[in-house]
């Protein structure tokens, strides 16, 4: 059983529900024999359609491995890796692919815009990927911008844009297609406190709906304030959870117990 | 997303100029000298090519090509007519001689002697003077080359006064042959003279030139001629095949052009690679987002191709076009006569070009294919 979004992607019908991402028991090392780290130790972790997770920790506790196994770029070792309802230690390399060009949008620390593609192009490209057309995928991807506070620097290149306004470009390319799950990797990092803070709102108020689950991945406390919940990791598990006061009208759905 | 690929290309002008470039380059140099390899070699069958009336040629057993005639004895000439099936049959002669101009001017030429009566032998166009001007007293007939050779700086006319061997001959025509492998001078005169200019009239054919009668094959009547004389005859075509082989057996020159056209593919290769794998560095972290976003390496594929279809298609254009031009502003001069950009090497080339550009992304490609996309989520 699956729903659709408003342009007619299916997703699977877990999106629609409380957890859009079920963890447990992830295990993941890296290297062998005695250089052999275990950097996910069972770690267990959920995230729900509607709200807006952080998962926070210091440098090196696993975050980035964990939201790279989320979203369908590493594999782990055991465990098991539900997201919108797919297993997806279950899918080939081509199926993770297509699931996440699918279903998940991604936000880099270093945006990784195409260097020679305008604003607009760049927001495109998960579009044209799906198979769009490059017109009616730029249509979509100009109102996009739009509503992100890029109307006037959408013919402008990666190189002409600020950090802040590259970044707002990678989130118009992380939602164009509608994912059901965003994931978030420092989306701050690499820009002042000011432009973080800023895109950081932006992101809230255009990425969280009730159909979509968001990830972020950060180390800035001062945005911690824009999360719905905070999942905090140390050494390879998430240690302790806290839920913030709701800052989404869509949120619709209670916590799912945590470890 | 090829368009996707083509726009990351086009973005990186520094890059795409020096990928078209390496295509450009490698692309001029194989037509170029390949061309002019064929041309050489044409060359190397001009005189057999130009002799249009005959079908077969009889020569010494041990004659290998046009260019290494040995004598034979007048009497070889009756005996040829008198083989059944041979229509007619005449006295051809070839060899090396030095000419000098009133004005001191010494060049080395081919002298060719065609038969007195019949002047079968001598090619159709004539640019100045007439077949039938070959019967006067020391009459030539040149090439214009050979005459701009002779007389730098001046049009060809007749009546000019030549030494051929320290003998005189007047300049009676100026005939259209083509471009002869030894020399660009090449002269025609009658048989007889042919003999008094280089040997003292002593009769010594080179060659004997027949055509079968009707409905004969040329084959045949050289196979005939071959049993009855104990000489070796063969037909135009593989007399002038014969020539060819032997310049290709015997000289360093298939060897010479075939290492520049090496070398202009593997600078080709060199300059495409290189440039290709610092594009391809240069945007991986960008390919690696693609795959974390969900393109598969089989569009990533497409993607990369499409680029080093682009890069060779404009790059073989340029290319191509340059060697045309070479072709078309050499055309006038003497020295390359007769060297054009052949058709089928443009077409070869192409596919030179499509083999450089794709051995030159290979490599490239590879990294595009294995790239992690994890690396996007480590700063």
């Amino acid at each position: 059983m699956s729903t659709t979004t408003e342009h007619g992607a299916a997703i699977p019908e877990a999106a629609a529900h409380a957890s859009a991402v079920r963890c447990r028991g992830i295990e993941k090392s890296f290297g062998d024999g005695s250089a052999r780290l275990r950097v996910l130790r069972g770690a267990d972790f959920d995230a729900a359609a509607g709200e807006m997770t952080f998962l926070v920790g210091p440098s090196g506790c696993g975050k980035t491995t964990l939201i790279s196994v989320i979203g369908g770029i590493l594999s782990c070792e055991a465990g098991e890796v539900r997201v919108l309802g797919t297993e997806l230690r279950a899918l080939s390399n081509r199926a993770l692919a297509d699931f996440r060009l699918a279903h998940l949008g991604f936000v880099f620390q270093q945006f990784h815009l195409l260097p020679a593609l305008s604003a607009l192009e760049n927001a495109a490209v998960p579009l044209v990927a799906r198979g769009l057309g490059h017109r009616r995928a730029e249509e979509r991807a100009a109102a996009l911008l739009e509503r992100l506070g890029l109307a006037d620097e959408m013919r402008k290149f990666p190189t002409q844009l600020s950090g802040g306004q590259q970044q707002r470009v990678a989130i118009a390319r992380a939602l164009v297609h509608e994912p059901s799950l965003l994931i978030c990797d420092e989306p701050t990092a690499s820009l002042d406190a000011r432009s973080g803070h800023t895109v950081m709102e932006l992101l809230r108020e255009v990425a969280v709906a009730p159909a979509r689950a968001v990830i972020v991945v950060t180390h800035d406390s001062r945005i911690f304030e824009l999360a719905d919940r905070i999942a905090h990791m140390s050494d390879g598990v998430i240690a302790r959870e806290e839920r913030r006061a709701a800052r989404s009208a869509t949120h619709q759905h209670s916590l799912p117990s945590t470890t | 997303m090829i368009r996707v690929g083509l726009r990351m290309l086009l973005g990186d002008r520094t890059k795409l100029f020096g990928l078209i470039f390496g295509v450009a380059f490698s692309t001029l140099l194989i037509c170029q000298q390949t061309s002019i390899f064929f041309g050489l070699l044409a060359r190397a069958s001009s005189v057999v090519n130009d002799v249009r009336e005959a079908s077969v040629w009889v020569m010494d057993p041990s004659v290998q090509t046009i260019e290494v005639p040995y004598p034979l004895r007048d009497t070889e000439l009756g005996r040829v007519r008198g083989i059944e099936g041979v229509q007619w049959a005449v006295p051809f002669f070839k060899a090396q001689v030095i000419v000098r101009t009133r004005a001191g001017r010494l060049e080395n030429g081919v002298l060719l002697g065609i038969d007195d009566a019949s002047l079968v032998g001598v090619p159709d166009e004539f640019l100045q003077g007439s077949i039938e001007d070959l019967s006067r007293p020391d009459a030539i007939a040149m090439n214009p080359a050979g005459f701009r050779l002779l007389f730098p700086g001046e049009q060809p006319v007749l009546g000019r006064e030549i030494e051929i061997n320290d003998r005189r001959a007047r300049i009676a025509a100026i005939v259209d042959a083509s471009a002869a492998f030894t020399s660009n001078l090449t002269i025609y005169t009658r048989y007889s003279l042919a003999t008094q200019y280089t040997n003292n009239g002593r009769n010594e054919l080179s060659f004997v030139l027949a055509r079968p009668a009707p409905g004969l094959e040329p084959e045949r009547i050289a196979q005939r001629i071959a049993a009855r004389t104990g000489l070796k005859a063969v037909t135009t075509e593989e007399f002038r095949l014969e020539s060819i082989l032997y310049i290709l057996k015997t000289t360093g020159i298939p060897v010479s052009f075939g290492t520049v056209v090496l070398l202009g593919a593997i600078i080709g290769v060199a300059i495409v690679g290189l440039t290709f794998h610092q594009f391809v560095s240069d945007n991986l972290k960008q390919y690696a987002a693609l795959k974390a976003i969900g393109i598969r390496n089989g569009r990533l594929l497409g993607m990369t191709l499409a680029q080093a279809a682009f890069v060779g298609a404009i790059g073989y254009g340029f290319g191509l076009a340059a060697a045309a031009a070479f072709f078309h502003f050499t055309a006038p001069v003497d020295a390359l006569r007769g060297f054009h950009l052949y058709p089928e090497v443009a077409v070869a080339v192409a596919g030179a070009a499509a083999l450089i550009v794709l051995a030159s992304t290979v490599l490239s490609l590879k990294r595009v294919l294995v790239v992690d996309p994890a690396t996007v989520f480590r700063g």
